[in-house]
């Protein structure tokens, strides 16, 4: 009698338990729901905007799908506002900037983890100090450096730092991940004759993919959706990157704001950092996640 | 940090050059990029700021003017008046909300790389696009905040054409890029250790107590990293303002980094715009500072104290 009444109550509990799971989950899915919408309606207002003419953007309330939908508005940007040209150029400044990031940072990295040299902490602090350096201190007299040696409106100012390891969080996060890394790997590459350049090529960097990843996918948003750096640098409408010619659209005086073509443009902008995201999005995740930040 | 430091492997030498030799070898282009970019700008504009200087003529010294200048400067009062409110309106709401995203997010149902995908999305866009869609977002009559509020029956106010709820905008607008900072807390949340879970199961803690007990004490350390990393990044807020509002209405937006900017590169005013930059430097020097000397409440592992 009490054995049956025991497992009776152990069976209530258990349907209770079960009955909390679900309501929980779907809680959950729906604080999720809502949560996701909020994070995703400035998009989708953004791509349905991005569709209308001149005037439907100003019908109000707003109609979320556009009749007829307008992709010309793409065909304008590309052609009419040369927006094609500034693809170009933003790529011309993201892909060797995120080349030389790689390449400097891990070397730094690689020296900051697994090599013993006079004044390593001191050098390291150096680093974490650099990571909180607000730009803007370092701006002028880089501008005026830039200047003497002719770069003004070129992309070198743009460039050529990355590959002098310019960007203390990137050296910071590749070194925690190669400090994960563990070390009998690289000593039994040591004992097969690899030298330092060896293990660091051959061993530490596929290895460490996540991390460098997550590194180049930085680097590269950086870049591309930098403003002040293009602003200050170049003059010339030839030569400028997407994000000044975004900015120069906006700056276009008309008697209506075209939002129609700043959406379409903010898309432009947008896709190609995501279309990076989601590609590399596992790697991405695994950098962020195995790096951590900790003390 | 720096316990880990010691783990590196004490081989003496290898072929040809010593292992330090081989440290500074690898560390060449840090070094020369850190003395080229970095070092040397930095005492540069320190000396700049005893100079006047409008590019086209010779600096010419004229000792700390430029730094009796700034504190007479109503709008060098402005812009820190604005930054700093946006700052303690932003950091403290986007560390809470980016807390409890990577909290949600962190939970265990189908779809769950769905959500964190769609939450993480806006981090990956910023600068001029994301700027330009929230001006349009916040536009008074046509735009999305408004009509949204609208349907639950609100009133909107003007936003950005309203000195008293343009900063209020910035607030909710960097809202939105909460994905970044829940990001590092979502990797932070799967290192701690289950076990420490489950021993506080065992003594009877319900979800809450081993939130508070357990999750945030073990979370300190990413709270005080993204702590610091988001009032040195909102000191430095300038894409934003320059293409949202360009500093108005009246300067009730004037970014303390746009004023910098406006100074040196449309004023010319190199030297005072330099003042200005080392004014900036010595505040997040100062900020950060006192916060580390603050950060009895971070724990360490394996550090006796600072714990709770």
């Amino acid at each position: 009698m009490a054995a049956s009444n025991a497992s009776a109550i152990a069976r209530r509990s258990k349907q209770t338990a079960q009955v909390k799971r679900v309501v929980g989950t779907a809680f959950a899915h729906l604080v999720l729901t809502v949560v996701s919408i909020g994070f995703a309606l400035p998009f989708v207002w953004m791509i349905s905007s991005s569709l209308k003419t001149q005037a439907q953007v100003f019908i109000f309330p707003p109609r979320w799908i556009p009749r007829p939908m307008l992709w010309s508005n793409y065909a304008e940007l590309l052609g009419v506002w040369q927006f094609g040209v500034y693809i170009r150029n933003s790529l011309t400044i993201a892909v060797p900037s995120l080349i030389g990031a790689v390449l400097s940072c891990s070397l730094a990295a690689y020296a900051f983890a697994r090599l013993r040299g006079y004044g390593r902490n001191v050098l390291f602090a150096m680093v974490l100090v650099t990571m909180m350096l607000p730009y803007p201190v370092t701006m002028i007299p880089l501008f005026l450096l830039f200047k003497q040696l002719g770069w003004v409106n070129t992309y070198l100012p743009m460039i050529v730092p990355s590959f002098f390891a310019f960007g203390g969080f990137y050296i910071f996060l590749l070194r925690q991940f190669f400090l994960g890394i563990s070390p009998e790997l690289s000593d039994a590459a040591k004992i097969d004759g690899c030298g330092q350049f060896g293990i660091y090529w051959r061993i530490i960097m596929p290895l460490a993919k996540p991390a460098l990843a997550t590194v180049a996918l930085f680097d590269f948003m950086g870049n591309w959706n930098d403003l002040l750096g293009p602003l200050i640098y170049i003059n010339s409408m030839s030569k400028y990157t997407l994000a000044l010619g975004l900015a120069g659209l906006r700056a276009v005086r008309s008697s209506m704001t075209p939002w129609h073509l700043l959406m379409a443009g903010s898309i432009v902008v947008a896709l190609p950092p995501m279309i990076l995201f989601f590609t590399a999005q596992k790697l991405f995740i695994q950098g962020i996640v195995v790096t951590g930040i900790k003390g | 940090m720096l316990k880990a430091i010691g783990a590196a492997e004490t081989r003496p030498r290898m072929r040809g050059l010593s292992e330090n030799g081989y440290f500074y070898l690898f560390l060449a282009p840090w070094i020369i990029g850190f003395v080229t970019f970095q070092l040397v700008p930095i005492l540069t504009s320190l000396g700049l700021t005893f100079t006047q200087w409008e590019i086209i003529s010779r600096p010419s010294f004229i000792g700390l003017d430029n730094w009796r200048r700034i504190f007479q400067d109503p709008l060098f009062w402005q812009s820190l008046k604005v930054t700093t409110i946006y700052t303690v309106g932003s950091v403290p709401l986007g560390l809470v909300a980016s807390l409890l995203l990577a909290l949600l997010l962190n939970t265990n149902v189908r779809g769950m790389a769905f959500y964190r995908t769609v939450c993480y999305l806006p981090s990956v866009t910023s600068g001029v696009a994301v700027s330009l869609l929230w001006v349009w977002i916040f536009t008074p009559e046509f735009g999305l905040l408004n009509y949204v509020l609208g349907l639950v029956g609100i009133h909107g106010p003007r936003w950005l054409f309203d000195p008293n709820w343009v900063l209020p905008a910035f607030v909710v607008m960097s809202l939105w890029g909460v994905g970044g900072g829940m990001l590092i807390y979502l990797s932070g949340l799967q290192s701690v250790p289950t076990i420490l879970y489950e021993a506080a199961e065992i003594d009877g803690a319900n979800r809450w107590q081993r939130l508070l007990n357990v999750t945030v004490p073990m979370l300190t350390p990413v709270i005080f990293f993204n702590l610091i990393m988001s009032v040195i990044g909102s000191f430095q807020t300038f894409t934003s303002s320059f293409i949202m509002t360009g500093g108005g209405p009246g300067y009730s937006s004037l970014f303390y980094v746009l004023y910098l900017y406006r100074s040196a590169f449309q004023f010319f005013r190199m030297g005072y715009a330099a003042g200005l930059a080392w004014v900036l430097l010595i505040i997040i020097a100062a900020l950060t500072f006192i916060l580390f000397k603050s950060s009895g409440w971070v724990y360490y592992e394996g550090s006796t104290s600072g714990g709770r």
